[in-house]
């Protein structure tokens, strides 16, 4: 039999729609497959599990050329917005949750949420700050600890 | 497609293990497919088998674990456990479907 994944240690680095929606695809989708998954929050990814942030993220119009608009049209008020009105309301349609119930959702998969702690120094930010589902607050050399064995992808 | 003889029936299946024609399936294919999963089956799988079959008559197919949650009242904890290394693919093909292709 080939050889399979037995485990993923997935890094969320962005604090973009476009930029945690993967992460989190690819987690609960290691899940499903019966593959251990691991996600480390970091730097403005970690606004995903912050319970006042993470339902509020939107996606970049501004210096993404998939968008397809100028970026002077980008900052325009309301622009971000849109685009993200629009892009959930298509993942909708494919049945993939809105961020909040995505973290519910891979947690209860038994996937296991972690932030970084340069990232929460750095911000001030206490284990308070942070969503029921997240595991706790690890530094790299813990997240290495952690992801030791498997494989380790960034996004 | 290969034949494969499940509970007295001869059907039509995948590489996989998959029944081809969901409409060959019986509850009793269900308790032998489960068992090649490693699976014997209660009461709560069969809420699950239930959920799956009466959805896909519903909509034409087969419920994600979102919907198994918010639609079907199977919470995603439970579903993992009563399926386990592989929950959505597990209960597809216990409930006589294809394997699923979405990615959630």
């Amino acid at each position: 039999m080939a050889e399979t994944i037995k485990k993923v240690s997935i890094i969320i680095s962005h604090g973009s729609l476009e930029g945690v929606y993967p992460g989190l695809i690819m987690a609960n989708g290691a899940r499903m497959e019966g593959i251990e998954a691991n996600l480390f929050f970091t730097f403005f990814g970690l606004e995903a599990i912050m319970k006042k942030r993470m339902n509020k993220i939107k996606v970049a119009t501004v210096g993404n050329p998939a968008m397809h608009i100028p970026s002077l049209l980008g900052i325009l008020p309301g622009m971000s917005a849109f685009a993200t009105w629009k892009m959930k309301k298509e993942m909708e349609k494919l049945d993939i949750p809105p961020i909040p119930e995505f973290i519910e959702m891979v947690y209860d998969a038994g996937a296991k949420l972690y932030a970084c702690k340069a990232t929460v120094d750095m911000f001030h930010l206490t284990k308070d700050d942070f969503c029921e589902q997240t595991d706790s607050i690890i530094n790299v050399a813990k997240f290495y600890e952690i992801a030791a064995g498997g494989q380790i992808i960034f996004t | 497609m290969p034949m494969k003889t499940i509970a007295g029936k001869t059907v039509e299946v995948d590489n996989e293990g998959f029944l081809v024609h969901h409409t060959d399936w019986t509850e009793e294919m269900a308790v032998e497919l489960a068992r090649e999963e490693g699976i014997e089956l209660t009461e709560a799988h069969w809420k699950v088998i239930n959920f799956v079959r009466k959805d896909f008559a519903e909509t034409g197919q087969v419920p994600t674990i979102r919907r198994m949650k918010n639609v079907g009242g199977i919470p995603t904890n439970e579903l993992y456990e009563l399926f386990p290394q592989g929950p959505a693919k597990k209960a597809a093909k216990i409930s006589g479907f294809g394997k699923p292709q979405g990615c959630v």
